[in-house]
């Protein structure tokens, strides 16, 4: 391909739209996307996004408008059409098969060989030349099961370069990314475009969006509502036209009156599924009437540490105490049962049975009790009018009580976990990535009721990969590093770099700020 | 970032010890019996081959649809509709080896219908395999007429100078075709599913639909036409049976094998070989059975209590085995990962 002199239009939609039953995904949506440019399309959960990407990658099929490739009109009617012209997606959940190897991964579909047989040392040939390129370092013969998230990720961009792709769809590839992950593949996006790439870049996040996008394309129900560019643009401004009204990006909180001790956690330690030891003799204290806030890069231990507490995993040694009571290895039903509320790290697996409806889900921790339980039997008015009640107070959107909560988005799960959690006195509320890959609007509302259980006297344990999230929310931050707490210090004294210092395992620089184990 | 040294590679590159050791010491005992009692151990080997042919079929027959996604519990009908209709053609056409075919073709439509019910019309997949048993079962029951002749069955073939050494020439170089054509089979499936790019599409189908989608691979297509080769390989499964072990048909005839086959398939973690090992343990579980059974007057007398044993009791013998070994294995293979469910696009 020849560079042209003028900007060269690789991708344009017009007038798309899309229906899907009961509503419109996509109304008259057009874009254009020039080469070498990064352009961030940027909307609410549920904003369209990623219908419209469906739809330019084939996965769909629009009800009517047109797609052109450089600018030809193309009907890409499945993937093979939109990767023979020279588009790659990376989809939000990743598609690669586990078991298979990276280079198994990169291949499939496009497999190298003689005759029916796999040969796969070209394709490694190729993965290497490809990873030296644009600095994607990957071992084509790991397994993907074995990799992190953002080596995942990188092997799925490697994959869409495979195939030849000049035009790269990132749908929300920050969503599961830590913040030194999320530079690590701004640094990519940057090498793919200085040399010819042009990038698609879904996201509700305002500071990525500024600090990647050439272009900002906002979308709000599944139209093109603003154009612009992140010189003109603020945080505050594309918030607002993302919502549709004005936010409040920075919560608003009272200085913590911190009480006795509710959980206290000592010399723990906990295996994961594979039997390693990842929490190593850890030990904190939270008090009624504080956000303590665990910082820490994914995978040294807080997902079990979450559990282990809960009661979800058992501890291996080491105690766990909630209002002085011993509750080490004691049941979930238990913990819960003492007063604790948990916002689990997994929405979909952990914390909601999709296919129970809204009602059902709002009463999962006290199903068995009054008013919910006469005897054996469900009182069903009493479930209907708490899941009616907590759908308003919470501001849960859906249809009806009864709808099965898959079919809720992400942000109104989360309103589900958080209203069936909250909705009773809680003394302790653990809260693990509580604002995970869901829209503004609902964080924003998140972030208020975890503030809001704190001040009613609640102590709160918020374990978040966000750093801002635990910079905002938290009174004091622990840094969690190789299944210990290496530093515990007051929010207002922490800067990002020091935390950020601490997380990738530097030893606390001045002992005074530290209460290390 | 954490990137651990300890990454496997392709299983290619490792030694399996311990399957070597397992079949060392299985050598070592077979030649023991062998120093013992030459022909009663040549002849307990030979009937574990032809015991477990049948059940490395069906058991591939597994293989192949659940490698792609697709559950097939209704093996034991397709083998059975295919044993039927194989015995009918061989009576009608008096030739062995169009009556072979047509055990296939039958087993490959029987495998289309799975395919159309699991597929197309999301039929719950232990259903679809269910009302397969339940038609085969019905269907030849009720076709069947009893003195019908037919013109012998397929006869084994000496294959000439390997037949003569000792253990190793009668046990598998002097077998009917289809024995043969099961034990080709288990290295064609083995390289179809592991090194060629059908097997790495089939394997990705079965583990991640979407994944296969997202990079053009038609995932129904993909599952249809497996499903269809593992309905033939039952089919042969089911010819093997009328056609190259008795020569006829009874009702019920396949008794349990397509059942035991899936025992085998997920014993053998869903490989070929493995399955094979499980077949052959199954198989010589059986021949143990009917050769103690024929030998009841002649066993030492440590053994004489066997001969008192209800020969019902001994009969159960291999279907006990298979009860242990899927009890102890069935908790550690891990099924691919899309196995049961229908695809659809989100």
């Amino acid at each position: 391909m020849t560079a042209a002199p003028a900007p060269e239009v690789v991708l344009e939609a017009r007038g798309i739209t899309k229906r899907f039953p009961g509503v419109i995904a996509n109304e008259n949506v057009s874009l254009k996307l020039q080469r070498g440019e990064v352009l961030a399309l940027l909307g609410e959960n549920g904003a369209g996004k990623t219908t419209l990407m469906n739809i330019l990658y084939g996965m769909y099929h629009q009800d009517a408008g047109e797609v052109l490739v450089r600018g030809q009109a193309v009907r890409i009617s499945g993937p093979s059409d939109s990767i023979s012209r020279g588009i790659g997606m990376v989809h939000q959940h990743f598609m690669l098969v586990p078991v298979f190897t990276v280079a198994e991964n990169i291949i499939l579909g496009a497999e190298t060989g003689n005759g029916p047989f796999l040969d796969l040392s070209v394709a490694r040939r190729q993965i290497r030349e490809l990873s030296q390129r644009y600095n994607l370092d990957v071992d084509p013969d790991a397994y993907v099961k074995n990799l992190s998230v953002g080596q995942q990720q990188r092997v799925e961009i490697i994959k869409a370069l495979y195939r030849k792709a000049d035009i790269l769809i990132l749908d929300e590839p920050t969503a599961v990314l830590t913040p030194q992950e999320t530079e690590e593949l701004f640094a990519i996006i940057r090498s793919l475009t200085s040399q010819g790439a042009s990038v698609i870049f879904i996201t509700h996040k305002l500071k990525e969006v500024l600090a990647i996008a050439d272009r900002i394309m906002v979308l709000r129900r599944g139209r093109v509502v603003g154009e612009t560019t992140p010189q003109v643009a603020s945080e505050r401004s594309l918030a607002e036209m993302m919502v549709g009204r004005s936010v409040m990006l920075e919560v608003e909180k009272q200085e913590a009156n911190p009480g006795a001790t509710v959980l206290a956690i000592e010399r723990l330690v906990v295996d994961d599924d594979r039997g390693q030891q990842v929490v190593n003799g850890l030990s904190l204290e939270v008090h009624a009437g504080e956000i303590l806030g665990v910082a820490g890069v994914q995978g040294n231990g807080q997902t079990e540490l979450v559990e282990a507490i809960t009661g979800l995993r058992p501890a291996r040694s080491g105690r766990v105490l909630i209002n002085g009571h011993d509750l080490t290895n004691a049941s979930p039903r238990r913990v819960s049962e003492t007063g604790s509320a948990h916002v689990p790290e997994d929405r979909q697996e952990d914390g909601l049975v999709l296919t129970y409806s809204v009602a059902d889900n709002l009463v999962l921790n006290r199903y068995y009790v009054a008013p919910f339980a006469r005897g054996v039997v469900r009182d069903e008015h009493a479930i209907m009018q708490h899941a009616e009640e907590l759908v308003n107070r919470y501001d849960v959107r859906t249809p009806s009580v009864l709808t099965p909560v898959s079919a809720l988005s992400g942000g109104n799960k989360q309103k589900v976990i958080i209203a069936r959690e909250l909705s009773r006195e809680v003394r302790l509320l653990i809260a693990a990535q509580p604002t995970r890959g869901i829209d503004v609007g609902s964080i924003e509302f998140i972030h208020q009721q975890i503030i809001a259980e704190r001040d009613r006297g609640a102590a709160v344990l918020l374990v978040s990969a966000e750093l801002d999230e635990i910079m905002t929310l938290s009174d004091r931050i622990a840094v969690m590093y190789h299944g210990q707490i290496v530093a515990t210090m007051p929010a207002s004294g922490a800067s990002r770099e020091e935390l950020g210092l601490l997380m990738a395992g530097a030893r606390p620089a001045a002992p005074a700020v530290s209460e290390a184990v | 970032m954490q990137m651990t040294s300890s990454v496997a590679r392709p299983s290619a590159a490792r030694i399996p010890w311990l399957s070597l050791g397992v079949w060392g010491a299985l050598a070592i005992l077979v030649l023991i019996a062998y120093a013992r009692a030459p022909q009663a151990t040549t002849a307990v080997l030979t009937s574990t081959i032809r015991q477990s042919t049948p059940i490395i079929l069906g058991a591939m027959a597994g293989i192949m649809c659940e490698r792609s996604g697709v559950i097939n519990i209704g093996i034991e009908g397709m083998m059975l509709i295919a044993a039927f209709l194989g015995y009918l053609a061989n009576v009608w056409t008096g030739n062995l080896l169009l009556a072979t075919a047509g055990a296939l073709l039958v087993g490959g439509a029987v495998g289309a219908f799975h395919a159309l019910m699991s597929i197309t019309l999301k039929v719950d997949q232990i259903i679809a395999g269910t009302v397969i048993n339940i038609l085969a079962v019905g269907f030849t029951g009720y076709f069947y007429q009893q003195g019908l002749t037919t013109r012998g069955k397929l006869a084994p073939i000496d294959i000439a100078p390997l037949s003569s050494i000792p253990i190793i020439g009668p046990v598998f170089f002097n077998n009917p075709p289809i024995t043969y054509a099961s034990l080709v089979l288990i290295v064609v499936i083995h390289v179809l599913l592991f090194r060629t790019a059908w097997g790495l599409r089939t394997r990705a189908v079965g583990e991640h639909p979407a994944a296969a989608d997202t990079v053009g691979i038609a995932v129904n297509r993909v599952r249809y036409i497996n499903v269809i080769i593992g309905g033939m390989l039952a089919g042969l499964a089911g010819g093997f049976l009328t056609l190259e072990a008795v020569g006829s048909f009874e009702r019920n005839m396949t008794n349990g094998r397509g059942f035991v086959s899936l025992a085998v398939m997920i014993f053998g973690k869903w490989t070929p070989f493995g399955a094979w090992g499980g077949s052959l343990l199954f198989g010589f579980a059986n021949a143990m059975q009917s050769q103690i059974q024929f030998l009841q007057n002649q066993l030492p007398p440590w053994l004489a209590w066997v001969s008192q044993t209800p020969p019902q009791f001994i009969g159960m013998l291999p279907y006990l085995l298979t009860i242990a070994v899927l009890a102890g294995f069935v908790g550690r293979a891990r099924p691919p990962a899309a196995i049961g469910k229908v695809y659809e696009k989100e």
